[in-house]
């Protein structure tokens, strides 16, 4: 809590906006799907307006209760959490949620989740129709807390494509994000799939499946057994996956997310590849987390003498 | 909501017995704005291997302004977390934000109060004496533990109770046994109109059965896992029986259809951590509780002195 600089209007300060594919961001910096809720609650620390966007948590078709308790359990560098998407549906997003964010001028992306291609679809729908003004859509088939696991969509070419055609053909002029899994054994094969499917973009990575055990009581600690690990704890694993993916697909805008602490962890992904940063866990810790890592890249930008983020994305240097 | 960031400075660190540490922090912001039953989220450190705050109840505070009003947390040593916050003393800083959560419901006409407290939860319990104290109302208390040296400040507990009564499972001090061994007579004794309870969850559950027995309201505060405390993270959520609709007459008829809105997950953090008794499934999955002998929701209440429960337990506005 020392010397933490304030993005100020000070004449001068470096201009932090980005381009993440068609969409304008104010700066690169979002909140993570399910780490911000809707932005209420965060408002008491954040003016929600200057986020780069937010990313809210993710809606279903109709309200889900999510999983029994225990949900979270703390591990080094992270958490792991089966929470099981507990939200109120998309109508009360539509109702009350996005209401509020676009009197606050938020850019804001929704994150769509379901059972079935046909849930994700009809969720969709109700965007298309009722979500005027939001800037994208995040697409999360990598939820590892889904009632089957052992189909998460984002682990297949064809689930992962079955889904974000039928989004897309939903949501036809709204940037659509899959948010992919990084528990697979190759990125790119899915990345590519979801991008013949016709996605406008990726956001990388979602919680890596994980689980704890409790050796006095020999039972799981959390109550859906396994969940999704998140934290500093998994960002190399962020940074291996939007390299890899920027690598392989280095025109297609990518979210990065997993693990990201400060402003040098979202710098890392930005030259890795990623053209906009999403904090997640970070939040619970501090909720003005954004704030205080626009302050940094601000920072690391007047001491480079950066004035185009956007020079960053991608600038890894290798073997030179 | 009146939730903020602030960054405190340790006035001192004490000792209550052997196994509990405290820690009296200078915020004015969160001291003069907290109420009993609020708690605050500490970060421990700034390094990495641990990154979630604790969540601490209030346990006293005093008010002196604007400039030096102090709050003081008690804990145990259970981790990393709270081997940090033991060593640290006068003048450390610490990051907290708060306060946090729905406190204690007051009663709104002079009431007899009964406080019970079990282990390093009866903590919330001695902010709210004090301050049910100086609104006049009668207040009595029952500490338990499992023995002697797990017994929260006894000394404070008998000078704030008109009655004090202690209970430990291995007979080292006071009664031997649990604290809802003496609840009965204590209620009829002290006259109680309104049970504060905050400790393990078997014992939340046992004194609700005995305060909804006595058709007595009954409020307790849970302490659960969170992740952030503010509203956002969905982990530390209390299955709450849904207050029953009294003009449908549905739900006792087909457990099928009922079944599936039988309960709803409220976030301890934010509709919590203070509950009404009577409506949280203690204890398991919430599909296996049969519908015990708990009042349901509504129930008219003897001499309510807080008025409507159901109220308090409404989702927050913002």
């Amino acid at each position: 809590m020392t010397n933490s600089h304030h993005p100020g209007t000070d004449v001068g300060e470096p201009d932090l906006s980005v381009q993440l594919g068609s969409i304008s961001l104010s700066n690169p910096i979002l909140v993570a799907s399910g780490t911000f809720g809707a932005g209420r609650e965060g408002s008491n620390f954040i003016d929600v307006s200057k986020l780069g966007g937010i990313i809210v948590k993710s809606m279903t078709l109709n309200p889900w209760k999510g999983k029994p308790t225990p949900r979270m359990t703390e591990t080094p560098s992270g958490m792991l959490n089966a929470i099981g998407i507990q939200n109120k549906g998309v109508d009360h997003f539509l109702a009350e949620d996005l209401p509020w964010l676009m009197k606050r001028e938020a850019t804001v992306f929704a994150s769509i989740a379901g059972n079935t291609v046909e849930e994700f679809v009809r969720v969709a729908d109700k965007l298309r129709t009722g979500a005027r003004g939001i800037a994208g859509v995040e697409v999360n088939i990598s939820c590892p807390n889904l009632e089957d696991r052992n189909n998460m969509f984002s682990h297949s070419t064809t689930s992962t494509a079955a889904v974000v055609e039928g989004v897309k053909k939903a949501l036809p002029r709204v940037p659509v994000f899959p948010k992919l899994s990084p528990n697979v054994t190759s990125l790119p094969e899915i990345a590519s799939a979801a991008l013949e499917a016709g996605a406008d973009g990726l956001s990388l990575i979602n919680t890596v499946f994980g689980m704890a055990i409790d050796i006095e009581t020999r039972r799981p600690k959390l109550a859906g057994t396994m969940g999704g690990l998140s934290g500093p704890a998994i960002r190399p694993i962020a940074v291996r996956a939007v390299h890899e993916v920027h690598r392989a697909f280095p025109h297609v805008p990518l979210i990065g997310q997993g693990g990201v602490a400060d402003a040098t962890d979202a710098l890392e992904l930005m030259l890795a590849g990623a053209s906009a940063v999403a904090v997640g866990t970070m939040n619970f810790v501090n909720p003005r987390s954004a704030r205080d890592i626009c302050a940094g890249i601000s920072t690391y930008m007047k001491t480079h003498r950066l004035t185009d983020l956007s020079e960053l994305v991608g600038a890894l240097k290798l073997e030179d | 909501m009146a939730m903020m960031m602030a960054t405190g400075e340790v006035l001192g660190h004490k000792k209550y017995g052997e196994h509990y540490h405290s820690l009296t922090i200078v915020a004015p912001d969160i001291g003069e704005r907290v109420k009993p039953g609020q708690f605050v989220n500490i970060r421990c450190g700034e390094d990495r291997s641990n990154i979630l705050r604790r969540p601490f109840s209030v346990y006293r505070v005093h008010k002196r302004g604007g400039w030096a009003s102090t709050i003081e947390i008690v804990f145990d040593l259970q981790g990393p977390g709270t081997r940090y916050l033991s060593q640290l003393r006068g003048h450390s800083i610490v990051d907290l934000i708060g306060p946090l959560g729905r406190g204690f419901a007051l009663p709104k006409r002079r009431a007899h109060c009964l406080l019970v407290g079990g282990g390093i939860g009866a903590a919330p319990l001695f902010f709210l004496a004090d301050e049910l104290r100086n609104e006049g109302h009668r207040v009595d208390v029952i500490l338990g533990a499992r023995n002697s040296g797990l017994l929260l400040n006894q000394i404070d507990a008998r000078r704030l109770a008109s009655v004090c009564r202690i209970t430990t499972e291995d007979g080292s001090a006071g009664d031997n046994g649990r604290v809802t061994d003496i609840l009965d007579e204590t209620i009829e004794k002290c006259q109680t109109e309104v049970i504060y309870t905050c400790g393990p969850h078997p014992m939340l559950d046992a004194v609700t059965k005995v305060a909804v027995s006595h058709r007595i309201p009954v409020q307790v505060a849970v302490e659960e896992l969170m992740a952030c405390g503010y509203g956002v993270c969905m982990t530390c959520v209390m299955p709450l029986r849904k207050p029953v609709k009294t003009t449908k007459e549905s739900s006792k008829k087909d457990g099928g259809a009922g079944e599936e809105d039988a309960f709803v997950y409220a976030r301890s953090c934010t509709e919590g951590p203070v509950f009404n008794g009577a409506h949280v499934i203690f204890n398991g999955t919430p599909d296996l509780v049969s519908d015990v002998e708990l009042a349901p929701a509504g129930t008219p209440i003897r001499q309510s002195p807080i008025g409507d429960l159901d109220d308090e337990l409404a989702p927050p506005g913002n």
